[in-house]
């Protein structure tokens, strides 16, 4: 089963060629050919030249970023892009989620529609649709918008995945906290799943595992498309008796997201070294799965800095609510999560720890929150990795800070007529503000 | 890439605005090795193949360069300065339906300029901007350079702006706007100015102030550097920022230090749209990042290097330095201290060799010294192009939207009071068909509630805000 990604505005085609990038070298790079043919059949389309070209649409309003990516891959010779997949136009979105949602996204439905119903008919079977943007700027969130809201009206039995970049928390766009607020409220409704990625995260991630001293998007880039990788790239499921699964996004929606109101994701993949550490590193099971599950509880995105002064709460006796009083300040409550082990001795690896009750919010039985997937094929040079993608309060309190200062802004309504001229409303902001904190509450009673 | 047309008004306008072509063109060929017509360029000159009739000249995309043309519309209500244009080394860049001339000028009336040209030449000038629009592919932005004293380039100029709006409502309107010293010559200045200011609040979308008294102190900083030079050191003199020198023009005329430097301004804040870049800020990102309220649109600018390579003792700055000096009083355009006002929003326009890890420590160090308003604490807008100034390493241009300009605003404001009282010159105004009374009354009432809007964000400046109460969700 294949899957069809789109990839909108700047950071959606960078990152996405990165990703594809990273799936091509890794599915190229192992000996194990049931692994390599389930990942080329999920990503790319085999031509009758035996080119392998990427189930993807690129969508951008303006033209530079795209001709480089579809350049740039043209040479690499390994794969490419399809000729007419992408669609882009002269003018940006001004950093304007209203005129991306507003003009842009309808302006262009048609086209657009058209070029993604070319790639979802050149899939045998669908297994889902991948959104990936960004929610700071006007195109990747706007537009992107639009285009989930199509692609949900398009295929309302298909699996939609965002994925979504966070920006930095200092700033790349002054009405960045506005577009993201409106990104994330429209795409609560619309999107199965959505797994974010924050720049602050990654950033940090490249300065002090990676030792890398000049940190360039393309870094961050390639970081996100590592995590991501690791998590699409096959591997077997519990019951899927030796084959490789072949739902991926149905499987991460059906372990993760149990319920409308819990729709984001996090994820974390140890190890993560620079190349240059990578030749004179051990890893053992042992060692990554408790400095990862400590990362879970402790609220930690790297395998430095941990808190482990963390502890999760004793379980209380049954019949007895577990209230607020009794959970551990700086505990991170999960509602589900989804460990993924890839590489050499994976059978042999504990992981109880993931599965100890005390980890999750008391409303879910604790065997029916975790799951498990693994596969002995390594990933991406590692040769032992684990990813924990996680349905949990890690968020919380970047989404609390984004809508903090989006709410500081409105309130002043600074800004607001740039948005109410294209057609978005102070009622529409209203709404939005509102089911964003439904979900800040959500997550906060976890 | 997007294209821009550049319209000038009056004598100052044209005069700065030929600085600019002047500098593009030494821009473009410094960069542009190999003589083909490219995206860059085109977003600011039309390649045509003048071979052909000049009613049917047509534009050739991509190749070599033929012709180049600006996409400019000029506009003078005199002669002088457009004939000037046309004798000089600049004149194969326009063709004779570019411009827009008549004979007698406007007398230093904005309500002559306004009224009895503007609605003389309307249907000759909207004609000639949909020609320049026509020609381009995806036009993004008018550009109107004027000054704000005189008579053509401040009533006919902001009677253009009008007609751009009605004309072309969603193209981004920027306006380049030159306002004189309190020692200025004419002396109906004062009512010129604040007549035109309130079509500026009115009709442009961001507006770039220019004080021609910053630009003389600039000047005659510059100036006092390079001659006390130590003996036997070389000056550089290529410096694009003061000196035409190596441009197509020869000879420098009294304003054209000053001049040059508001075509800097110009070139900097285009760079990002013409040339490549890490972090490419399009022109209608300015806008829509530095104008937080509709009415409050006039962006301080600040250049740096201004001295550096015009000097001699003073070694090159360091990168650190040129984004300290972006906030000094003495690199802004206009007379006022944005440091001790309260800033809405700032833009950071940088060109050269800087990675974005230099631009994120210099905030990061500039950000406790400067006042940011409680809502927009993370106020900053960024911009990387890789391609420098000529004769430069690096530069930085910055947008400041501070509530400084209310001291300008009301320095301004009581100028015109002191002629208006005494009802001196009205007369000359008032005799102009389409003028009336109630244009003074509405155009001072406009002001001084734009400098109240200022007033009222300044107010919050050193008083600590609470964060807005969050909504309350029934749980």
């Amino acid at each position: 089963m294949s899957i069809v990604t789109v990839q909108l505005g700047q950071c959606g085609n960078q990152v996405g060629q990165e990703l594809f990038e990273v799936i091509s070298n890794d599915a190229n790079d192992t000996q194990r050919k049931v692994y390599s043919e389930c990942s080329s059949e999920r990503f790319f389309n085999e031509t009758a030249n035996r080119e392998l070209v990427a189930r993807s649409v690129l969508i951008d309003m303006e033209p530079k970023v795209i001709s480089q990516s579809i350049a740039k891959t043209a040479k690499s010779g390994k794969w490419r892009y399809g000729d007419r997949s992408h669609f882009s136009q002269k003018q940006g979105s001004g950093n304007n989620w209203a005129n991306g949602y507003c003009v842009h996204g309808p302006r262009h439905e048609e086209v657009v529609m058209d070029i993604v119903r070319r790639e979802v008919e050149h899939c045998d079977c669908l297994a889902g649709i991948m959104a990936m943007m960004s929610v700071a700027g006007g195109t990747g969130s706007g537009v992107g918008t639009y285009v989930t809201q199509c692609l949900r009206d398009a295929y309302p039995n298909s699996f939609i995945l965002n994925h979504l970049t966070w920006p930095y928390g200092t700033g790349e766009v002054i009405v960045q906290n506005y577009n993201s607020v409106l990104t994330l409220s429209h795409l609560y409704q619309l999107s199965d799943a959505i797994l974010v990625h924050e720049n602050d995260t990654v950033h940090k991630i490249c300065a002090q595992l990676m030792n890398i001293k000049h940190i360039s998007f393309r870094d961050v880039n390639k970081v996100i498309a590592h995590q991501l990788g690791s998590v699409l790239q096959p591997a077997l499921t519990g019951d899927s008796h030796g084959v490789y699964n072949r739902n991926p996004i149905g499987e991460l929606m059906s372990s993760l997201v149990c319920h409308p109101e819990y729709k984001l994701l996090s994820v974390c993949n140890i190890p993560q070294v620079s190349s240059s550490s990578m030749a004179y590193s051990m890893f053992t099971w042992p060692g990554l799965l408790k400095h990862l599950r400590q990362m879970l509880i402790a609220n930690s995105k790297m395998e430095e800095g941990i808190d482990w002064q963390v502890r999760a709460p004793s379980l209380q006796p049954e019949g007895i609510e577990r209230t607020r009083s009794h959970r551990r300040p700086g505990f991170n409550t999960s509602l589900a999560n989804l460990l993924i082990l890839r590489g050499k001795d994976v059978n042999n690896a504990e992981i109880s720890g993931f599965q100890h009750p005390s980890l999750y919010t008391p409303w879910l039985p604790a065997d029916e929150a975790f799951s498990m997937w693994k596969t002995p094929v390594p990933f991406n040079k590692y040769e032992k990795s684990a990813i924990l993608v996680s349905n949990s309060q890690t968020l919380l309190r970047p989404l609390d800070n984004m809508v903090g200062k989006a709410w500081n802004m409105f309130a002043s309504r600074a800004y607001i007529h740039q948005y109410t001229k294209f057609g978005i409303s102070e009622e529409d902001f209203l709404d939005s503000f509102t089911s964003l904190e439904q979900v800040i509450s959500s997550y906060s009673q976890l | 890439m997007t294209q821009s047309v550049v319209v000038q008004v009056g004598q100052c306008g044209n005069q700065v605005g030929c600085r600019f072509w002047d500098l593009a063109l030494r821009e473009h060929s410094h960069v542009n090795k190999k003589g083909i017509y490219d995206e860059a360029l085109s977003s600011f000159f039309r390649n045509v193949d003048s071979r052909r009739s000049v009613g049917g000249s047509c534009d050739i995309t991509g190749g070599r360069i033929q012709s180049l043309k600006a996409r400019a519309v000029l506009v003078d209500m005199e002669e002088g300065v457009v004939n000037e244009i046309l004798q000089g080394p600049l004149r194969e860049l326009f063709d004779s339906t570019q411009l827009i001339t008549d004979v007698s000028g406007s007398g230093n009336n904005w309500a002559v300029g306004h009224w009895t040209y503007g609605s003389a030449y309307r249907e000759q000038i909207v004609d000639q901007l949909r020609r320049a629009a026509e020609h381009c592919d995806c036009l993004q932005c008018f550009f109107l350079i004027h000054s704000m004293g005189g008579g053509t380039g401040s009533g006919l100029g902001t009677c253009v702006l009008k007609l751009l709006e009605e004309e072309f409502p969603e193209v981004c309107r920027i306006v380049t706007s030159v306002y004189p010293s309190a020692e200025d010559d004419v002396v109906t200045s004062p009512y010129n100015s604040v007549l035109a200011m309130r079509e500026l609040t009115e009709h442009a979308d961001c507006v770039l102030p220019v004080e021609n008294q910053s630009l003389v102190d600039i000047v005659n900083k510059i100036k006092h550097m390079s001659h006390s030079g130590k003996p036997g050191s070389v000056i550089k003199k290529d410096s694009a920022i003061i000196s035409g020198q190596g441009g197509v023009s020869g000879a420098e005329k009294p304003f054209d230090a000053m001049n040059n430097i508001v075509a800097n301004l110009l070139l900097n804040i285009t760079s990002s749209a013409r040339f490549e870049g890490s972090l490419n800020m399009d022109l209608n990102e300015i806008a829509m990042n530095l104008v937080p309220f509709p009415r409050l649109h006039y962006l301080v600018p600040s250049l740096t290097p201004l001295y550096t390579l015009a000097d001699v003792n003073i070694p090159t700055r360091r990168l650190d330095q040129m984004f300290t000096d972006a906030f000094s009083k003495d690199h802004q355009l206009i007379r006022a201290d944005p440091k001790h006002s309260l800033y809405l929003a700032c833009a950071l326009m940088v060109r050269g060799n800087v990675q974005v890890s230099d631009l994120r420590r210099n905030i990061e160090r500039l950000k406790p010294m400067l006042p940011f308003v409680s809502w927009n604490q993370e106020g900053w807008k960024t911009g990387l192009c890789s391609v420098p100034p000529v004769g430069h390493s690096h530069s930085l241009l910055a947008l400041a939207n501070n509530t400084c300009v209310k001291l300008t605003f009301m320095e301004l404001r009581d100028r015109f009071t002191k002629l208006y009282r005494k009802k001196a010159h009205m007369h000359h105004y008032l005799h102009v068909e389409g003028m009336e009374q109630g244009c003074f009354t509405e155009a001072i009432s406009s002001l001084s509630s734009l400098i109240e809007e200022y007033s009222q964000l300044d107010a919050t400046k050193d008083r600590l805000m609470p964060d807005a109460a969050r909504l309350n969700i029934a749980t």
